[in-house]
């Protein structure tokens, strides 16, 4: 189980998080015209790279807030964790 | 059978108090302190169990958590325990067992007829024999595999036992009390760090138990008494014995199974059974110890043969002579210990050493006590069917390849001693890349992936002093890092027998003409030759080898076999050991009950429920309850001798004549404020929410970005900044979440805060065509007429002194209105509705009329919006607008939804008014067609029609729009049934929404 510190709560257990996907996925703006090839990006296409990942997570079961968690996806390793306005 | 094989002093058992206990079916008598195993050698009962696969006789071979051979069935306090190892189960009075793996009895086994037919089961087996042909695999093959198959039978009753789950954090963790476990432990205990010591057996102090050494000016084993009982005192320390840490996993969380009451006769009231721990340590030390290896010869799984380091130990701890003619089968100086030993109570063994030659001060010392050892001899086979009786042991060369001057000896045990094995599995499963020392010939861990260390002979460190060296060090260094504090123990002065180099034999060679079977593993029937036999036939990788033959697997987890498996495999290929490489360790280490894995969690337990603040009423008034997700909801109110089709059909004709209430505290509410309110519901919902006055609600519709619907609810304005939105019971916390993204990661620039209070306000939805009778009485200074409280209107008022919010919303298709008050009076404001709505009538409605009424009206819910449907598909295509941006819209424009016969929601009618269709039923134009039926949709929901008296169900199906009219056919081949029906709107009562409007 992994031991995820949230930048608001501190250490918490994995149990208390939900995951949110990649974070680094833009949602195009309101209003905007946006090409076919690029929605579907958006919607359906993700990288499941091997090795740093920068993804979501909420912490559903403490502050609910939203946060960015640098993981590595092959041991798990957790590099860095960030508000939902920060960037790495 | 009763020749008693009990010293007449010695060992740590308390000889005060004796103890009665029956293994199948026979009494017999042990010591408080036994196990079950050491109880029953001491009664010189050798023959336990039958072997997985060939059913050969089984004996004993370890003393611990090794022990491959010896699974009983237990039966405990009237439950059945399966699956537990005689080696570790403590004695304990009435206690009874059995053995397992054989039919009709130990003594006569009908499954041994396998051994003499096992030219049939060879390596991989299974796989080759049951292939064909393929009918054959359920009708012949598996149930037979099943009946053979399997360590005991688990019980088919609900488990009465307790079981607890703890969580507890700690500075270090440390796995195993034997020297390095004491010595870290105490060194960091003294630096104020906060730990955690666990041992797996009932005693402390490992391999200090048996050993003969001294450590200050004391014996190991008073100084591990005096190292425990200091620990113990100590408010930082934690220390637990039969508690065996069995898993390790990301981020230094580990899992420990206590065995609470398993050594007691029954468990406490109110004290589980066992406990599982879920501990996160900053540090792990783990001083595992290390576990003796086998030496490979002819019929080695005979009973009585067994380690020489188990032979010690029953001998030391529980004062039980395992044999009182050993043969002592050795390549290293440990099987001198166990041969002292023996020779110190009046036993006399031979020794039979594979080396040349060797000398140590422990090999002077069984010269000196006069005892027959012979160098570069072996045993060739074990004779004996049920029990060692006598061994054929031979001179081997020195190039250890012919093997001459054969005899038979006689003997009643054989202990064997292959050097030592570390414990490297907790290592392992922490992702440690282990390395192969050559000096040892096993594999101990390396490089650290997570905050671990491995001390002691888990590592490969076989001397007292240096183990307890660096252990001290370790425990303080470790512990210094975490608590910046220093305090300085001395490290104890040691006084241990040097050993002797150990020799890499392992395997003896089969004499000419013999073909004796030569176990690698015992608890899974592995031989040598099954791995040759896989290797042959082109088996390499280790992970292959190991599942083709098995090698290594089921509960021992090849604790005992793993390695000369590994060298087996390295032999014949020409390979070194470290290029095979040793399979994955992973979790458990030792077998957990699913008991202990599952908790307090079972049955009710296994989620929370939630009950409305009126559930006391729904109870007293016979409420029949279905689960709602978490929630209890009344499914329908039982009178006399209705059954649920009986009560649902009154209570919705009810409504549809009179009035109804219908408990709604259950459905999401989500608060929202804040100055961009309006503007974050217009880009959540799909319809237009910017001029939405004040007072009023709207229904509204919301899409995942993939343009699937995601929910739907009313949401009210109740002042400018002010929203209450409401969700389905079943998406209350998927649409916080949802809310939630978007606020603080897509749209941050909006002023508005969300925040679920579907537990604050408990709900009554009042419906029918006398509903607003009922709410101006609740509310008689209000106006509630059609223009004082229009459809979609909301105003506030004071029922009898409490808070409500009365919101003109309908889900029924009835006039209708729902009152919130605060939780708390939740039960006030519903025994208030009761007694008003008497006179007109009024019932309480379940969940089952809930869904009579929404379905013939043709309102959507949760069985419609199942994850796969966009708005087109439930007719809610009106609630899109055009002009502006939301969630999920350009997804909308894609090609399969805008098809021009895109799905959509219809009404099905049976041609004979009576037939109800099976929800899920598939819509077809012709019952018969060739298999697999081009479907054109489903049945989404049923119901009996109160208003037409016949069954009605909606149906989501291929081009809806145009099906009107059409005569098709619902089919449910699960039921075997096709029934002929009609599609019709899915509007069937009241089309044009007047009554919401009256
Ligand atoms: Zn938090």
């Amino acid at each position: 189980m992994l031991y995820i510190k949230c930048p608001h709560c501190g250490l918490r257990p994995q149990t208390e998080f939900s995951y949110g996907g990649d974070a680094t996925v833009k949602r195009p703006e309101l209003n905007k015209e946006v090409s076919d090839q690029e929605w579907d990006n958006f919607v359906y296409l993700r990288k499941s790279p091997r090795g740093k990942h920068l993804e979501l997570w909420q912490h559903i079961s403490g502050c609910r807030q939203w946060i960015k968690v640098e993981r590595d996806t092959l041991t798990h390793e957790i590099f860095t964790t960030l508000k939902a306005n920060e960037n790495l | 059978m009763s020749e008693n094989f009990r010293l007449e002093k010695g060992g740590l058992i308390n000889r005060n108090k004796k103890i009665s206990f029956t293994f199948n079916g026979k009494k017999y008598f042990g010591y408080e302190g036994d196990t079950l195993a050491s109880a029953l050698l001491a009664n010189g009962v050798h023959l336990v169990g039958r072997s997985f696969k060939y059913h050969r006789p089984r004996g004993f071979f370890g003393a611990g958590v090794d022990e491959p051979y010896a699974i009983v069935q237990m039966n405990r306090n009237n439950e059945v325990d399966p699956n537990v190892r005689a080696t570790e189960q403590e004695l304990f009075e009435g206690l009874e067992a059995k053995s397992v793996n054989c039919w009709p009895n130990v003594n006569f086994d009908i499954g041994a007829i396998n051994n003499f037919l096992n030219k049939f089961f060879p390596a991989g087996f299974y796989y080759k024999t049951f292939m064909w042909p393929k009918s054959f695999w359920y009708k012949i093959y598996e149930p037979i595999i099943r009946k053979a198959a399997g360590f005991g039978a688990a019980s088919i009753k609900h488990d009465k036992e307790r079981y607890e789950h703890k969580y507890e954090y700690c500075d270090l963790l440390i796995a195993g009390t034997g020297p390095s476990g004491l010595a870290s432990a105490y060194a960091a205990a003294k630096n104020g760090a906060k730990i955690i010591l666990a041992e797996d057996k009932s005693r402390y102090g490992g391999s200090l138990l048996t050993s003969e050494v001294t450590i200050g000016n004391q014996s190991g084993q008073d100084w591990a008494e005096q190292i425990i009982s200091e620990l113990k005192s100590m408010p930082n320390v934690i220390v637990k014995n039969r508690s065996q840490v069995f898993g390790y996993y990301d981020h230094n969380m580990l899992v420990m199974s206590e065995r609470v009451s398993d050594h007691l006769p029954k468990t406490d009231k109110y004290t589980p059974k066992q406990r599982l721990w879920y501990i996160r340590a900053k540090e792990v030390v783990i001083s595992s110890g290390s576990i003796e290896r086998p030496l490979v010869f002819g019929n080695n799984d005979t009973p009585g043969v067994m380690l020489s380091s188990a032979a010690k130990e029953y001998l030391k701890v529980y004062g039980v002579l395992v044999g009182k003619k050993p043969i002592i089968f050795t390549n290293n100086d440990s099987g001198y210990e166990t041969a002292i030993e023996f020779k110190k109570n009046g036993v006399d063994p031979i020794v039979l050493d594979t080396r040349k030659d060797a000398n140590s001060e422990i090999i002077k010392e069984a010269k000196e006590l006069n005892i027959n050892i012979k160098f570069s001899y072996v045993v060739v086979a074990a004779k004996g069917y049920k029990k060692v009786n006598s061994a054929d042991i031979a001179k081997i060369s020195d190039d250890k390849k012919v093997i001459s001057n054969i005899e038979n000896i006689k003997c009643d045990c054989i202990c064997v001693s292959g050097f030592w094995t570390p414990t490297i599995h907790l290592a392992s499963q922490s992702g440690n890349k282990t390395k192969f020392n050559e000096e040892i010939d096993a594999f101990v861990p390396s490089h650290s992936k997570q905050k671990e260390v491995t001390l002691g002979s888990a590592n490969g460190v076989f001397t007292l002093e240096e183990t307890l060296k660096t252990s001290f060090e370790k425990g303080s260094e470790l512990s210094k890092q975490i608590t910046n504090k220093e305090n300085k123990v001395p490290i104890p002065t040691v006084v241990e027998k040097k050993s002797s180099k150990y020799d890499k034999f392992w395997c003896v060679p089969l004499p000419e003409g013999k073909n004796y079977k030569r176990f690698l593993d015992f608890q899974n029937d592995v031989a040598v030759a099954d791995i040759q036999l896989a290797l042959r036939e082109g088996y390499r990788s280790i992970e292959h080898v190991k599942r083709y033959t098995t090698l290594g697997m089921a509960t021992d987890q090849g604790k005992t076999s793993n390695l000369n498996g590994l060298q087996l495999v390295s032999e014949v290929e020409n390979k070194v050991v470290p290029q095979v490489g040793h399979t994955t360790f992973r979790p458990p280490y030792t077998p957990v009950s699913i008991g202990a894995i599952v908790g307090r969690e079972v049955g009710k337990h296994a989620k929370p429920t939630r009950k409305s603040p009126m559930h006391h009423w729904h109870e007293k008034n016979n409420a029949v309850f279905v689960d709602a997700g978490v929630w209890l909801r009344p499914r329908y109110y039982k009178q006399g001798n209705e059954n649920l089709f009986e009560a649902s059909k009154r209570e919705a004709k009810n409504v549809r004549q009179n009035v109804g209430v219908c408990d709604v505290t259950t459905l999401g509410k989500i608060d929202i404020k804040g100055p961009d309110a309006a503007e974050f519901l217009n880009r959540v919902y799909t319809n237009s929410w910017l001029k939405l006055p004040v007072g009023k609600a709207r229904y509204g519709v919301m899409l995942r970005e993939d343009g699937i619907v995601m929910d739907d609810g009313t949401t009210t304005r109740i002042s400018e900044n002010h929203y209450h939105m409401t969700t389905t019971t079943a998406q209350a916390a998927n649409v916080l979440s949802h809310l939630e993204y978007y606020l603080q990661l897509v749209w941050p620039e909006l002023n508005v805060n969300v925040v679920s209070s579907t537990e604050q306000w408990a709900g009554a939805a009042i419906a029918g065509p006398k509903s607003r009778d009922v709410l101006q009485k609740l509310f008689p200074d209000l106006d509630v007429s059609n223009e004082g409280l229009p459809f979609m209107g909301y105003m506030e008022g004071n029922l009898f002194g409490v808070y409500a919010k009365i919101f003109r919303i309908s889900f029924s298709g009835e006039l209708a209105y729902e009152v919130n008050v605060e939780s708390d009076h939740g039960n006030f404001m519903w025994e208030k509705i009761m007694e008003i709505g008497k006179e007109f009538n009024i019932q309480a409605y379940g969940t089952e009329a809930l869904s009579t009424l929404r379905i013939e009206m043709g309102h959507v819910a949760g069985s419609e919006l199942d994850g796969r449907t966009i708005p087109y598909d439930n007719s809610l295509e009106g609630l899109v607008s055009k002009k502006k941006d939301f969630i999920g819209k350009r997804s909308l424009g894609k090609k399969a939804y805008v098809a021009a016969n895109r799905q959509k929601i219809v009404g099905v009618v049976p041609l004979d008014k009576k037939t109800s269709i099976p929800e899920g039923s598939y819509i077809v134009k012709d019952p018969k067609a060739k298999l697999p039926n081009p479907k054109l949709g489903h049945v989404s929901a049923s119901c009996w029609s109160v208003e037409y008296d016949n069954p009605f169900s909606l149906a989501i199906i291929k081009d809806g729009k145009n099906m009107i009219g059409q005569k098709l056919y619902a089919l449910s081949p699960l039921r075997n049934k096709s029934i002929p029906v009609e599609i019709v709107s899915s509007h069937y009562v009241d089309p044009k929404g007047e009554r919401v409007r009256s």
